[in-house]
């Protein structure tokens, strides 16, 4: 199944296309509503055509520069392959536009992916990507092998490309300094043998099978991201991936007709490399994770677990929940009961495979679940465009659709059996990396609730503060935190002044340079580890300036006394580099405006105003003291 | 299926692929009458028709298209 089910049919897509197309010249119809719009066209589930229409009514509409005001960094790709894949460009874009990306892409002249990529002149180097995808087709990977080829061949041959896509990847990391994406070939060739293909040294199958299994660990090794292609054919048939005749025709390893699908995979990662991918999956309870409706039924009365397979299959969808958790993504409940009743099942039904600890956020009432999903977002202090809502009924979902298009909700069906497929499919929490915060990231927000019952009990925030016991452990950047700094740089929206997004490449050149310091900062307290929480980036400018290119933070420990304790940190920091004042600018985007009086409340003074409304603050370091917090400080 | 059935769908699937209202349909026209009508835009009218009558051409089938006329016939004798 290569079509994108999970997202619903839209009514009246097409004259709404040709109402977008049609625009309003005049400018009572802003740019930033028929992007909107646009966007809004490209949650529907497309076919190649209609992603062709869409891809160019856009194109007509807004040119060749991104909208303003777009609150993503735009993307420049470079597509470097053998073959030709004109035919993707309209689905990529349309698979960033689906979520929020403008992406402007460039493709090497056929076949000279390693010309252009070796020749700094080169049209490609005066492109100036911001990721590289690199596409080399089974038939390029496998030219001259065949039946008269031994083992010895074939694995000279293996060893040849690993070389070959090392230098490729190292040439795009050093002139771009950006994310890598390889993309597997796909298993296009026909059988010599049979089953037993690999007793064949030389065949070509087998020599793509084996190419696909060590690029894995290549990838892992040089830092490159791989665009699955092979994985996903194996589950939807190669027949919908690769069409042989329209290889002979026009050299197009993927299908035309699987460009919308191509497109999904490729962007999914480019939006996870930044921050994009959802964070939280909110559930519903009756008939999504169990069966029947616990109000009416009673306890005794729900289908789940041994015994029916209607049972097993609900089960299987809370492991797959449970297990998404294990691996970082947060877990909510919206539900419309009571809240004892919502609760019960969780307590004391035997074949619960989730506990209510497993559960960040639990909502349990008769609001509106569109009111319910937004009190779950400031509960947990994500966007709404970071949660994934999950109900077996159509018509809440429309519901949640209509009044929160920002959140993610899949046509699931009402067959348990296939939600855990589909959410998979959808690709939601496509995840680069797992790192030990992510691991960490359920038993954190229990230990959340705890510190909330402290508070409550507390009489005043200052007993509170010193009984929380909280130690910030500092370190400079380092290669071991690198995965966790980047992944916080590139998708912290909120607690963030700068917004500025960086790839491990740009993060490492800052370990290395002597006029600038990148500091990791890890919160601790009597009820655990919060991992590391906060980044800062200070870059010493003209004169006896520096500057604070980077400030964010986790939203999870506001209101702790992080900040202050963070700017003596950096005054401490930027003096050891000679400064005398320190500089802080607030950049405003469409999410962090939590943080405009961020550096006046830190006892910054005004230096000056931006355009956009943000500002620049000063703070003078030879007569700054240190604020007193309950934050012990230390480095480790 | 009837070869007026047949324009009909075409008639749509063309709409679509150039996003233009005004392209009448008849036997003669061909690549060269149509603005964008490049190999590309071909490849997608095919699959197009493929998905849309849930038939497969083979590659002489493709060969042998030079215009709406010969599509409209091999469609017909694939759905008869």
């Amino acid at each position: 199944m290569t079509e994108l089910y999970w997202l619903p049919e839209l009514e009246a897509w097409r004259p709404r296309l040709r109402a977008l197309a049609a625009g309003d010249a005049s400018g009572a119809d802003s740019g930033a509503a028929a992007w909107a719009e646009a966007v809004a066209l490209a949650n529907a589930r497309l076919d190649f055509v209609r992603t062709n229409a869409l891809d160019q009514i856009v194109a007509r509409r807004f040119g060749e520069t991104a909208p303003p005001d777009l609150a993503t960094k735009p993307v420049r790709l470079a597509l470097l392959g053998s073959g030709t894949m004109a035919h993707l460009h309209a689905a990529i874009r349309v698979a960033g536009l689906r979520r929020g990306l403008w992406i402007t892409i460039y493709e090497n002249d056929y076949g000279q992916y390693w010309q252009e990529l070796s020749d700094p002149g080169s049209a490609l180097h005066a492109f100036r990507p911001n990721a590289v995808l690199f596409a080399l087709d089974p038939y390029h990977l496998t030219a001259g092998l065949g039946a008269a080829a031994g083992e010895a061949e074939a694995r000279e041959r293996l060893l040849e490309w690993q070389e070959r896509l090392r230098q490729c990847w190292g040439l795009a990391r050093e002139a771009f300094r950006c994310p890598v994406l390889h993309q597997t070939p796909l298993p296009v060739h026909p059988a010599l043998l049979g089953s037993n293909e690999h007793r064949l040294p030389g065949s070509p199958a087998d020599f793509i099978l084996r190419f696909n299994r060590e690029l894995r660990a290549l990838a892992d090794r040089e830092g490159a991201d791989v665009v699955a292609l092979d994985t996903r054919a194996a589950r939807d048939g190669l027949r919908a991936w690769h069409d042989p005749a329209l290889w002979h025709r026009a050299k197009q390893e993927v299908s035309p007709a699987t460009a919308p699908l191509y497109g999904e995979l490729a962007v999914r990662l480019l939006a996870a490399r930044q921050g994009r991918s959802a964070k939280c999956l909110v559930m519903d309870l009756d008939n999504t994770l169990w069966g029947g409706v616990v109000g009416d039924d009673g306890l005794e009365g729900l289908v789940l677990g041994q015994g029916s397979a209607l049972g097993e299959a609900f089960a299987a969808f809370q492991d797959y929940a449970r297990e998404l958790s294990r691996r970082g993504v947060i877990l909510a409940v919206c539900s419309k009961n009571d809240e004892a009743n919502a609760f019960e099942p969780f307590d004391k039904h035997p074949e619960m495979v989730l506990k209510r600890r497993d559960i960040a956020s639990f909502v349990a009432n008769w609001d509106d679940k569109p009111a319910n999903i937004r009190a779950i977002a400031e509960e947990l202090n994500i966007g709404l465009d970071a949660l994934v809502f999950v109900d077996d009924n159509p018509f809440e979902r429309a519901l949640v659709r209509r009044e929160l298009p920002m959140v993610a909700v899949p046509e699931v069906g009402d067959d348990p059996a296939t939600f855990a497929q589909t959410l998979a499919d959808a690709g939601y929490f496509e995840a680069v990396a797992v790192t030990a915060e992510d691991r960490a990231r359920g038993a954190q927000y229990q230990e959340n609730r705890q510190r909330e019952r402290l508070k409550s009990s507390a009489t005043d925030l200052d007993s509170y503060l010193r009984n929380l016991e909280m130690e910030l452990i500092w370190r400079p950047f380092d290669r071991v935190g690198l995965q966790r700094t980047v992944q916080l740089i590139n998708k912290t929206n909120q607690f963030n002044l700068t917004t500025r997004r960086y790839s491990e490449e740009e993060v490492l050149a800052v370990i290395d340079d002597p006029r600038a310091f990148g500091l990791q900062l890890r919160l601790t307290d009597r009820f655990g580890d919060n991992g590391i929480i906060a980044i800062v980036i200070g870059r010493m400018a003209v004169s006896d300036d520096l500057v604070i290119d980077t400030w964010l933070m986790s939203c999870r420990v506001l209101g702790r006394q992080v900040e202050p304790t963070t700017l003596n940190l950096l005054a401490a920091a930027a003096k050891r580099l000679g400064a005398r004042r320190l500089i802080g600018e607030y950049i405003p985007t469409a999410k962090n405006g939590m943080v405009k009086e961020h550096y006046p409340k830190l006892g910054f003074a005004p230096l000056d105003r931006r355009a956009d409304h943000g500002a620049s603050y000063v703070l003078d370091l030879p007569s700054f003291v240190p604020a007193e917090t309950f934050i012990t400080v230390r480095e480790g | 299926m009837t070869e007026p059935e047949i324009y009909d769908a075409l008639d749509e699937i063309f709409r679509d692929v150039f996003l233009r209202d005004d392209i009448a349909l008849s036997p003669e026209l061909s690549a060269k009458d149509v603005p964008g009508w490049d190999s590309f835009k071909q490849i997608d009218i095919i699959l197009a028709v493929e998905a849309q009558f849930h038939i497969k051409f083979n590659t002489r089938e493709l060969d042998s298209l030079h215009n709406v006329g010969d599509l409209v016939r091999v469609v017909a004798a694939k759905t008869a």
